[in-house]
């Protein structure tokens, strides 16, 4: 405790006079910088793994080896996956949780700011020491983003740096976390009980805990993975006694909150967005909130839908085929809630909004090859094909990631203090949204034709489809370029916003100055 | 409210550390759930059930054991006969010792009465496919794996298995007719 009233301290005096240059950053125990820093970097990571997808891409533009070798191309898929996970979707997330959860609760700043500054510093050397393998002996890992053993246990140092990259990763999560739940139990203003806070904070909250719960899991399987590889234990090495099955199980044991880690804050941020434009109060908000939490709660019984082709009794099939079903039940709240939000409302549709409905359209359509794959015979025929990445890049791109867009369109204003350029962002939307749909919607076809994810080459009847995904991917790639353009336009200047920002916007963010002032919520507001 | 953040900071990183030894605990945890349902369970359950067994009929199987006269090897089977259902994967043991003080390599050579049988034995692991090599005293234990087909003749009830040893190398060689291929 004397921790944090010290950082206060410190803080104080810093405002005065902040330290210029990089000191400024490094040492940053604002709310507002730090969420800046996990922007930032979430920006450059995606345009570093969207590379990588690019190089996948152009490799399977037709059969046969043209660009890379199979090594190679797996490297790239491990890390396109890792990256994408662990320094894209999550520190956007984490970005969006620093900026807005203190504005949106009345608070001056995180509770625990010197944690919050380690929580980020530490990400940019997990990145570079997954970066940096690709240097070493051997190359990146190519073991998958799952590390599944044995062929996680086998390979190079690449691996262990790789390891080590995901416990610090795991480490900032849960540093984050902390903070997060902390700071929503204990700094909303006076008079915002929880069931009245915006529902990004109610998102938040519970992936924190999602966190907290499953972080500390990944943590203890990576470490089994490394005593294993170094230290001579046997925990999945089957010579000595081990399983490999078992890995999958703690893996997934994780793995699957994870998928909802990456998700709820997306549901969040729509909640925030689809009421603003359609100029109606969320539909349904106490419903939302339950929703997202028998979502959390549900993740923890389902991890085996996973792994339904490693064999398993079919007792264990149903149970795990029926509750992930179940799943669909909170979610499809949570969809017809946003629909009817949306319903008789006077909607307008500014980029954050077309990002907004195109999440609520297309994460859908992710819901429902999910939903395919649940079934577990289904399952074994199309586990691991392209139907299964056609699915997840249906939830992560067009759910999360378009979910980050529109989160970045609609607070960014506030944020810099200008509005970007609406004509620009419009471009980018619907080549992000049509290259979206070219690139993962003939994944489906491919998969449901026996196209195997992970290969390099692929036979002959499979050119066609991989050939559209191809070109859609370099739509989709490029079009990320006028992203770049506008959030740097948007960030030295332009229109100035107004305070409100959005005609139809409600919340203790809009009642600041834009820019918001860097220290806010000094003295708490007081909530009717 | 800041005395709060401490105890939430506390509790928060009690549920982290138990998580951690959560992973752990799910180690014995798997084994106790794997054992107690009966799945995974070190590989029993891996070997195919074999379907393919007649239980309808029993055939005796005899078993014979023979060496060349000039092949100074003693060489019999651990059992003389067995009776077996056709389909059953069935292994037998036959034990040979070399007298004689020096190494000699030897080849053992199969035949069946009656003759048709042959065609039925399916034999999967035997110390006949290979020429076997014996150091000077030295006794050794080779098994034969099996199966008999069940598509041999009902009216066939017992098979007999008999093998000869011969000496490879010169001296079978100036015979001429006594050499044999590897595989015989």
């Amino acid at each position: 405790m004397t921790d944090a009233t010290h950082a206060h301290g410190h803080d104080d005096h810093a405002h005065h006079a902040p330290p210029g240059g990089v000191m400024r950053w490094l040492t940053t125990t604002n709310h507002k910088d730090i969420g800046s820093l996990y922007l930032w970097f979430s920006l450059i990571m995606l345009f570093t793994a969207g590379s990588m997808a690019l190089l996948i891409r152009a490799e399977l533009f037709q059969p046969g080896l043209q660009l890379t070798n199979p090594d190679f191309f797996n490297q790239l898929t491990t890390m396109h996956g890792l990256i994408m996970i662990f320094g894209v979707i999550m520190p956007a997330f984490s970005g969006f949780a620093n900026w807005q959860i203190p504005l949106m609760l009345g608070a001056p700043d995180m509770a625990f700011p010197r944690m919050n500054n380690w929580a980020f510093w530490i990400l940019p050397v997990a990145g570079a020491l997954l970066m940096g393998s690709f240097l070493l002996p051997g190359g990146a890992v190519a073991g998958g983003w799952t590390m599944y053993p044995p062929l996680f246990i086998q390979g190079g140092i690449s691996y262990d740096l790789t390891i080590l990259a995901v416990h610090i990763m795991g480490l900032s999560s849960i540093m984050g976390s902390i903070n997060i739940i902390t700071t929503i139990l204990n700094m909303r203003a006076p008079g915002l009980t929880l069931m009245k806070m915006p529902l990004f904070c109610w998102t938040w909250l519970i992936t924190a805990y999602l966190l907290i719960a499953t972080m500390p899991v990944l943590a203890g399987a990576v470490t089994m993975l490394l005593t294993d590889r170094n230290f001579g234990t046997s925990f999945f090495n089957a010579a000595g006694g081990g399983d490999p099955v078992m890995f999958q199980h703690i893996f997934w044991f994780f793995a699957h909150p994870e998928v909802y880690i990456l998700i709820l804050p997306a549901f969040g941020i729509v909640s925030s967005i689809i009421p603003t434009f359609a100029r109606k109060p969320l539909f349904g908000y106490a419903s939302m909130v339950y929703a997202t939490a028998s979502i959390a709660i549900l993740s923890f019984i389902v991890w085996a839908h996973h792994m339904f082709s490693v064999g398993m009794p079919a007792a264990a099939q149903l149970f795990f085929m029926f509750s992930t079903m179940l799943i669909a039940v909170p979610t499809g709240v949570k969809v017809f809630n946003w629909v009817a939000t949306m319903w008789k409302g006077s909607m307008t549709f500014e980029t954050p909004m077309l990002f907004a409905i195109a999440f609520v359209c297309l994460f859908t359509i992710g819901g429902f090859s999910g939903l395919v794959l649940a079934i577990a015979p289904v399952d074994i025929q199309l586990h691991d094909t392209y139907y299964v990445v056609a699915h997840f890049h249906y939830v992560l791109v067009s759910g999360a990631l378009f979910s980050i867009f529109a989160g970045i369109y609609y607070w960014l204003p506030k944020w810099s203090g200008y509005m970007y350029d609406e004509t620009l962002g419009k471009w980018h939307f619907w080549l992000s949204v049509i290259g979206m749909n070219i690139v993962f919607f003939p994944m489906h076809f491919l998969g449901l034709a026996g196209m195997p994810r992970r290969i390099p080459d692929y036979a002959l009847q499979f050119t066609e489809f991989n050939q559209i995904a191809t070109v859609g991917a370099f739509i989709f790639g490029f079009s990320q370029l006028i992203f770049l353009v506008v959030v740097l336009k948007a960030a030295k200047g332009g229109v100035k916003a107004t305070d409100r920002v959005w005609e139809g916007a409600e919340g203790l963010e809009w009642t600041l100055p834009s820019p918001a002032p860097y220290h806010t919520f000094e003295t708490a507001p007081v909530m009717k | 409210m800041l005395m709060g953040n401490a105890k939430t900071l506390t509790k928060l990183v009690v549920v982290t550390l138990l998580m951690f030894g959560f992973g752990f605990a799910l180690v014995p945890f798997y084994y106790k759930i794997c054992e107690a349902t009966g799945i995974n369970s070190g590989g029993e359950q891996s070997l195919v059930n074999n379907t393919q067994v007649d239980t309808s009929r029993w055939v005796t199987l005899e078993f014979d054991a023979n060496t060349n006269t000039a092949l100074p090897w003693q060489f019999k089977p651990l059992q003389n006969s067995l009776k077996v259902h056709p389909g059953q994967l069935v292994q037998v043991e036959y034990e040979v010792v070399n007298n004689s003080d020096r190494a000699i390599v030897g080849q053992a050579v199969p035949s069946y009465g009656p003759a048709r049988a042959a065609a039925f034995f399916k034999k999967i692991e035997c110390f006949c496919f290979t020429p076997q090599t014996l150091a000077a005293g030295e006794r050794r234990r080779m098994p034969v794996l099996f199966v008999l087909d069940r598509a041999m003749d009902q009216e066939v009830h017992t098979v007999t298995l008999s093998y000869t040893f011969f000496e490879m190398g010169a001296k079978a060689q100036t015979t001429g007719r006594l050499r044999v291929s590897p595989h015989g």
